[in-house]
């Protein structure tokens, strides 16, 4: 195969398919949200799963099954994931199983600052982290061998510039064969009940010895540059940067951070006169070298905050303190499109003074002026848990403002727990939760979910999440559905009344993201054989 | 910082939905093609709604950090001119920075479809301007722009990109402008 010019999620992709894995499923968040997309445009088997919980329990299954699967999700999912991933480590896998989780230093769409190493560590699953296209390609692979051989779900940790950076790639010119699905029942191995988990723990620290023993750390490390004086060791994209800010200095780049090749990291600090450690985030590979007496200098604090470049690496290695250059404007930040559905339905929350617990899309945006309807916003699903102890905790004066505010694909994705709640434990002035049913997960580029009624690729899906149903089934009567573009009025009207009431209301404010709308049209007229 | 004089580093920036990613996808496949080692970077996610956008295109025999590191920038091309304050920074002191107005010519449609359908070409022409700075075939450049666009905008795009370098060959040159010393 001749190079390709290709992005690090289109090269996971691509190793995906190289690699026989026979699905790939995932929850979308940037910036790991193309990897899926690609897999399914190369033709390999992808779908959107309600949320990365899920994705990762459906990924352990088809690895229960001898077939190979990846899992894909932002550095935040792997908190919703972490769950089965904890166990999973237990439990162990029969065939390959790669979790590709995206972490985002400088939080450019994130809501935080989370770094996936810690994980790793803590949930003892063996960690490849590339730092360029070619690297993502080549780890992908490698993670779904080391995963089939060791026995472990490997995470392969990618950050967003790896994820969203194109470079050359030299991909594999054949594909590797696809193993043969078979069940083989292993219930000691894989129904974690204390006395099947107490030995499987010793197992996975075993299997984590025994991958720390193999040829693999050496394998994936990389040692390169001739200085005595500076040493440097670096993960990810980041001995990318320190080989530009320092092109003399010697440099170990460490493939594999979980389990960490320790004594080769004791050997290199003992070339080189200074060694510095180099890493995105928090000082993970820096506490551990030091917890092994490993003399080497870290980063300022300062530097845990936002991504790295080459010039803050310079600055890291020459110690220099001066403040770092501002630009002379803010860029423009983002806003609701013009059009947008969200916009009348936060014109009416600030009409109406809502206390409005919030959640994640691109109805975040009506934090901003001219609307300024935003509360509080924490993590996908909480608007209707925040919202509930709002209730109650609140004076009935001010509880009767509060409203819960959630997105079609949020409510999917965890919402649903939250209204079981709300139907469970209703606050004295009930509550309202406002669905905005905008038909997509607009937020990180217009995916589909189990409530569009498609799939991953736009054709028709097997079903169609009915919110007004589950809301009846759940017990809530009062349940509405109302366009709040086309019927404006109608939705303040309902809004005004259901906050003045003391019950439990569900509203479904349902118009179609205008963005998804068209990009469906142009979609199924591509699809359509032209008239002629 | 020293500039290492064999690698290229373009900026371009401007808003979301301006096609932004996709003008830096058209030059990284054409300084690829033509034989160099690449790296192409850009923050996406929100971008549909129309906030700063910027994307970093380094080319040359080998390139190792995918991010231009700030006032390290041969070459900012800005499709937007509200966009020039928020991204000079990245802009080395003798470094070239690209707007429309390097090809005034282009954009002086009086009837507002045919402005619409020019500003909609901005980016091809900001990379037509970038192109008589370096030494990238002509054909190349238009096998790139081909298969990043739609077919019916391959002839449009093309004239765009042809008259823009054009412009800058003659005009550019008059302004005291050089080749960036890794492209001669
Ligand atoms: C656990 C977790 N997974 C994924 C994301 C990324 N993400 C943020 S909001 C969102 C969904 C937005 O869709 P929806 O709720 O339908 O709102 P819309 O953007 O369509 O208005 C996603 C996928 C996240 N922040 N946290
Ligand atoms: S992409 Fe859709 S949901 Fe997001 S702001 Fe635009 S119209 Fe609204």
């Amino acid at each position: 195969m001749p190079q390709q010019l290709l992005t690090g999620n289109e090269a996971v992709a691509q190793a995906a398919l190289d690699g026989a894995v026979s699905l790939g499923t995932g929850y979308p968040g940037t910036p790991s949200t193309e990897i899926l997309e690609r897999l399914g445009a190369l033709g390999g088997r992808a779908q959107w799963a309600p949320n990365e919980k899920v994705a990762l329990e459906v990924g352990l299954g088809v690895a229960f099954g001898k077939a190979r699967a990846l899992v894909t999700m932002k550095h935040v999912g792997l908190n919703v994931a972490a769950d089965p991933l904890f166990s999973a480590t237990y439990t162990g896998v029969d065939e390959g199983l790669v979790i590709a989780v995206a972490d985002d230093p400088g939080m450019h769409s994130s809501q935080n600052e989370q770094d996936t190493r810690r994980y790793a560590e803590a949930a003892g699953a063996p960690m490849l982290e590339p730092g360029d296209a070619q690297e993502a390609y080549d780890y992908t692979l490698q993670g779904l061998a080391i995963s089939a051989r060791f026995q472990l779900p490997v995470i392969l940790r990618m950050t967003t510039r790896v994820c969203h950076s194109k470079g050359p790639v030299q991909t594999r010119s054949e594909r590797a064969q696809a193993p043969a699905p078979r069940y083989e029942r292993d219930i000691p191995g894989r129904v974690m009940i204390p006395g099947n988990a107490r030995p499987a723990h010793v197992r996975l620290r075993e299997r984590l010895h025994n991958l720390a023993r193999s040829e693999l750390p050496e394998a994936l490390l990389t040692d390169t540059g001739e200085d005595r004086q500076l040493g440097i060791i670096a993960d990810g994209v980041a001995a990318a940067h320190a080989r530009e800010a320092a092109p003399q200095a010697r440099l170990l780049k460490l493939g594999l951070t979980h389990p960490l090749p320790i004594e080769a990291m004791r050997a290199f600090t003992q070339q080189v006169e200074r060694c510095v450690v180099i890493e995105e985030g928090d000082p993970y590979l820096y506490t551990a070298a030091r917890a092994a007496g490993i003399p080497v200098a870290g980063k300022p604090e300062r530097f845990r905050f936002g991504e790295l470049n080459a010039e803050r690496v310079r600055r890291i290695l020459d110690g220099d303190e001066s403040p770092e250059p501002e630009p002379e404007a803010a860029g423009k930040p983002p806003q609701l499109c013009s059009d947008c559905s969200h916009r009348p339905v936060f014109q009416v929350l600030s009409r109406l003074g809502c206390i409005v617990a919030g959640d994640i899309g691109c109805y975040t945006l009506g934090v901003m002026p001219p609307f300024e309807a935003m509360d509080t916003c924490v993590c996908m699903g909480a608007s209707v848990g925040v919202g509930l102890g709002l209730r109650h905790a609140l004076p009935a004066e001010e509880a009767r403002r509060v409203v819960s505010v959630i997105g079609d694909s949020t409510f999917v994705h965890t919402g649903l727990p939250g209204l079981a709640e709300m139907a469970y434990n209703p606050p004295e002035t009930g509550h309202v939760l406002l669905i905005l049913d905008n038909d997509t997960t607009a937020m990180t580029g217009l995916q589909e979910h189990p409530g569009t009624g498609r799939r991953l690729d736009h054709h028709p899906a097997a079903s169609k999440l009915n919110y007004e149903a589950i809301a009846l089934a759940l017990g809530i009567t009062d349940v509405h559905t109302v366009d709040p573009v086309d019927h404006k009025d109608d939705f303040e009207r309902l809004m005004h009344d259901a906050l003045a009431d003391d019950r439990l209301t569900v509203i479904v404010a349902r118009r179609p993201c205008s963005l998804a709308s068209r990009r469906l049209a142009a979609f199924r007229a591509e699809q359509e054989p032209s008239e002629p | 910082m020293s500039r290492a004089a064999d690698v290229v580093n373009v900026v371009i920036a401007g808003l979301g939905g301006q096609g932004i990613v996709t003008a830096s996808d058209i030059l990284a496949e054409a300084a690829f093609t033509a034989g160099h080692d690449v790296k192409k970077s850009e923050i996406h996610g929100m971008s549909q709604r129309g906030g700063s956008v910027s994307s970093d295109v380094r080319f040359g025999a080998q390139v190792h950090s995918p991010m231009v590191p700030h006032g390290e920038a041969d070459f900012l091309l800005i499709s937007e001119a509200t966009q020039v304050a928020a991204n000079r920074h990245r802009l080395h002191p003798e470094g070239r920075l690209i707007t429309p107005e390097a090809v005034p010519q282009l954009f002086q449609e009086a009837d507002p479809e045919r402005a619409a359908r020019a500003a909609r070409m901005v980016n091809v022409a900001l990379l037509g301007v970038l192109s008589a700075h370096l030494a990238i075939p002509e054909a190349t450049w238009l096998e790139a722009i081909r298969s990043h666009l739609p077919e019916r905008l391959h002839e449009m795009n093309g004239r765009a990109f042809h008259q823009a370098r054009g412009i800058e060959a003659i005009f550019g040159s008059l302004t005291g402008d050089r080749p960036h010393p890794a492209t001669q």
